[in-house]
């Protein structure tokens, strides 16, 4: 039987990132005689172990048996837990994703980091706190050596569960490979097999006895029925035991002082007799999707609930057809009212359908969380700062689109936080603030969208640096007034930063502009609330998905828009007195304080319109980056929600149009981009004033000459 | 039943034959078109549907040879006017006129795009050593959407490139 195995590594590399993730968050959370937690991280560290093996991946496991080492005896309890230790481990966790990125890249890795670092991992095991470790592995390969010289009789009970077959074992393949070793008689139980007519054929009934004469040791024997110990119960004897015993008298005497548990460990697994009971299945990460990489192709896990109720719906979708088709096969008047029923029934389906499977989409945020805790801890032990960071709203469902993209700003934010947020330890007592800072990151549903705060209690923007800081670099004018939500925007200008000294953390000035812009480009919007020495937060507000958004349909002329309902701030039927035409061509209307330019969607578009005058369209004002438009339609049409589809794929971006989407009737028709409108418009105006000056200098030579 | 039987009536790969169609044949097929007077081809491989002209939605700024997009099947596709950008013959729309539909995969990416001709004829058998350069001098189709001409019987057919006909809207005419 010969498998294809490089099918299944797509699915180990997912398993692995898994692994490591669990790895580093339970590391992060280790506190001394912690056994649960100390024991799921050995259990991810082993079955990394175990899948690279059967790929081949050397290295990996090579690696990885160094840190399961050191696991090993943090688990028995030989070793204390110690902050240095979880560093390494941690650092460990890092190598091993490298190495495993590598493999999935099919690329080398920075092999002087791993060597780096398994040589520690090797210093730290030899070190005094794996003495006894040491001892027993000597005296272990000593027993091998021994027993070469002689054959030994080794009686196997190998009694599987019933469905070990389904989980793709084979004990053909465990008996060859016991084969291998040595001498070997097989002796079938067939007791258990029921009638012919009860037998599942996909399960196992047979249970068996070997008996094999090999030189091998106990451990050689366990390797080959280690992928199925949780599966089966296996015994094993040895007929010849003097020598054995003679060992761990050995051992014993070695240790000097004797520590109860390893003693015990010890006797047991050298003692003859060996049961190996099914471990109880503790792999409770089977339903979380793995961290994706950006080269990814990607797949989501989804709950089995969450496919049940897309079925379900699915079959009731089938049933309001049928119910319709049915309805259609002799239609006549006095049938319209269940039609209409029908009709209503089929809507009723298509939505509740539509929301299941946007929710398929939805992970929860702790997804891009998690990755924060182990930031966090590093990144105060470099700058020497105690942190406390504290998750909130970590169920709270994001699409994961969304997800992917908003990881890099929100470590941006977060870094920021800790480098600029964060005073040090004697500014804070200074102060009379708690010695260690706090970091909050909070995620809650409002309305139609997320939003995401990071908040800290630090030090705060210094309104007056950052204005200072805009006056030297000409973005404002000394007479300016500004408001402090204006002049907190101004961190997010390209090239700002007020940091004293630049460190690697943060303070080089790029980054808050792009953080800006990559929350923009997926539709959301930035704010920052800050007091002086009292701290900042900000707000990040986010669409839950990119694919479906409420819409306003408008008319122009002949055509449909679709503006985002988000942007809209209000509709109105504009009044003759309060339009002001100022600065030659511009259009003001004054909505209430503001004055609001005014946009005409045909003129910006080029497209014929039915009223060219303002008093007698409608305008919707939008807003978008703090800056209030009004466009100019001709008629308000329905508000639904559009699935937005992209011109890009088959044409190109296009100015003033974030995308397209097909209209109830077939057609299809164009989605507004609010912002975009804004620069097309601002450029406009400004090319007009360059046509001006350039026009201006040969009048006024004309008068010369 | 005897099996040999059973097994005697399935049929065995190739052995059907389509007489009077003529499915197999050696070098290229092209789609033929006109535009006014001339006939065109593009690779046969590449139409995806010849659909009859229905008014797209217009795209805002765009060049006037884009007519703007349609809905095909849940697939926003653009159209293009291959009169209007060749400058050749009226884009008047009638009932014969036709958007021949190419999907044209290049190495990054698949993309879709209909093209407004005046009507399609025929399809049409070239060997490759039938097909001759396009001479370099007139014309208003630029050199580099022109992959050759071939002769069909007094006719001239002008083979179009399907991959600069993809980029159409990056190329400005002179």
């Amino acid at each position: 039987m010969s498998v294809d195995l490089s099918q299944f590594i797509p699915s180990f590399l997912e398993e692995s990132f898994e692994g490591l993730e669990l790895m580093e968050s339970s590391l992060l959370n280790l506190e001394q005689g912690d056994d649960e937690t100390i024991n799921s991280i050995f259990r991810a560290a082993h079955s990394i172990k175990g899948g690279a093996g059967t790929f081949g991946f050397n290295h990996v496991t090579e690696f990885t048996h160094l840190v399961e080492t050191l696991l090993d005896e943090m688990r028995d309890g030989r070793r204390n837990i110690d902050p240095d230790d979880v560093e390494l481990l941690l650092e460990s966790v890092d190598c091993m994703r490298l190495l495993i990125e590598a493999i999935r890249d099919e690329s080398e890795c920075n092999s002087e980091k791993i060597a780096e670092n398994s040589r520690l991992l090797r210093q730290t095991l030899a070190s005094s706190g794996s003495v006894i470790s040491e001892v027993v592995t000597i005296n272990v390969d000593e027993l091998a050596t021994e027993n070469n010289n002689d054959m030994t009789t080794w009686q196997i009970k190998f009694i599987p569960e019933h469905h070990l077959v389904q989980t793709g074992n084979d004990p053909l393949l465990l008996f060859n490979a016991l084969a291998d070793l040595g001498e070997i008689t097989v002796v079938a139980n067939a007791k258990e097999l029921p009638a012919l007519n009860d037998i599942d054929a996909e399960e196992l009934y047979l249970s068996w006895c070997l008996t094999l004469r090999s030189n091998a040791s106990e451990d050689d024997i366990k390797e080959v029925f280690e992928w199925v110990e949780d599966e089966c119960e296996l015994i094993l004897i040895k007929e010849e035991n003097v020598k054995l015993s003679k060992i761990s008298v050995d051992v014993s005497s070695a240790e000097g002082v004797s520590d109860e548990s390893t003693l015990s460990e010890l006797c047991v697994s050298s003692s003859k007799i060996a049961t190996n009971t099914p471990e109880p299945s503790q792999k409770n990460n089977v339903d979380k999707p793995a961290g994706k990489s950006k080269n990814d192709l990607g797949s989501i896990r989804v709950g089995v609930d969450k496919v049940d109720s897309l079925i379900n719906l699915v079959g009731e979708l089938v049933i309001t057809q049928s119910m319709l088709s049915e309805l259609g096969n002799d239609f006549d008047l006095s049938k319209v009212e269940r039609l209409n029923a029908g009709l209503e029934q089929l809507l009723q389906n298509t939505k509740e359908l539509q929301e299941s499977v946007m929710r398929i989409r939805m992970l929860p945020i702790s997804f891009a969380f998690n990755r924060f805790p182990r930031l966090v801890h590093d990144l105060s032990k470099k700058t020497g700062k105690e942190i406390e960071l504290i998750l909130k709203g970590e169920q709270t469902e994001l699409d994961k689109t969304v997800m992917e993209q908003i990881g890099d700003p929100l470590v941006h934010l977060v870094r920021n936080a800790v480098d600029h947020g964060i005073e040090s330890a004697q500014v804070r007592l200074a102060n009379g603030k708690p010695e260690k800072g706090t970091i909050i990151l909070d995620a809650y549903h409002q309305g139609g969208s997320i939003v995401i705060e990071i908040s800290d209690d630090g030090g705060g923007i210094d309104r007056q640096a950052v204005f200072n800081k805009a006056l030297e670099k000409g973005l404002v004018d000394e007479s300016t007034t500004l408001t402090d939500s204006q002049v907190f925007d101004l961190i997010f200008e390209p090239g700002f930063s007020t940091a004293k000294e630049l460190s690697d953390i943060s303070g080089r000035g790029v980054g808050m502009d792009v953080v800006k812009q990559n929350i923009q480009s997926l539709g959301g919007r930035i704010q920052v609330e800050s007091e002086q020495g009292k701290g900042s937060t900000f707000r990040v507000n986010l669409p839950l998905t990119l694919a479906i958004l409420d819409g306003q349909l408008v008319r122009v002329g002949r055509e449909v828009y679709i503006i985002p309902l988000i942007t809209i701030v209000e509709s109105l039927q504009p009044q003759k007195t309060l339009i002001n035409r100022v600065s030659g061509d511009m259009l003001l209307y004054r909505l209430r304080e503001d004055n609001v330019p005014v946009i005409p969607i045909y003129q910006l578009f080029n497209i014929p319109c039915e009223f060219e005058h303002i008093e007698r369209c409608l305008l919707v004002v939008v807003e978008a980056d703090g800056q209030k438009i009004g466009l100019m339609v001709d008629d308000l049409l329905a508000q639904q929600q559009v699935v937005i589809k992209s011109l890009n794929d088959n044409y190109q971006q296009v100015e003033g149009v974030s995308g397209a989407t097909i209209l109830g009737d077939g057609s299809v028709a164009m989605i507004l981009d609010v912002p975009g409108i804004i620069t097309m418009a601002l450029s406009k105006a400004q090319s007009n004033q360059q046509n001006q000056s350039h026009v201006t200098p040969s009048i006024s030579a004309g008068v010369i000459s | 039943m005897d099996i040999q039987m059973l097994a005697d009536e399935v049929p065995v790969e190739g052995e059907y034959s389509l007489e009077g169609i003529d499915f197999i044949t050696s070098g290229e097929q092209y789609l033929t078109f006109l535009l006014a007077d001339e006939q065109y081809a593009v690779d046969i491989l590449c139409v995806e549907e010849i659909r009859s002209w229905e008014n797209p939605t217009r795209i805002p700024n765009s060049p006037g040879y884009i007519k703007g997009v349609i809905n095909m099947r849940g697939i926003i596709v653009p159209i293009v006017d291959l009169r209007m950008k060749f400058n050749i013959g009226e884009a008047n729309y009638c009932e014969t006129t036709v958007v021949i539909v190419l999907t044209v995969e290049t190495e990054n990416k698949t993309r879709t795009i209909g093209f407004v001709v005046d009507a399609v004829s025929d399809v049409l058998n070239v060997e490759v050593n039938e097909i001759k350069p396009a001479p370099a001098f007139g014309g208003c189709v630029p050199q580099n959407y022109l992959d050759g001409l071939v002769n069909v019987g007094e006719n001239v057919v002008t083979l179009l490139n399907v991959n600069t006909l993809q980029e159409i809207e990056k190329h400005q005419l002179i």
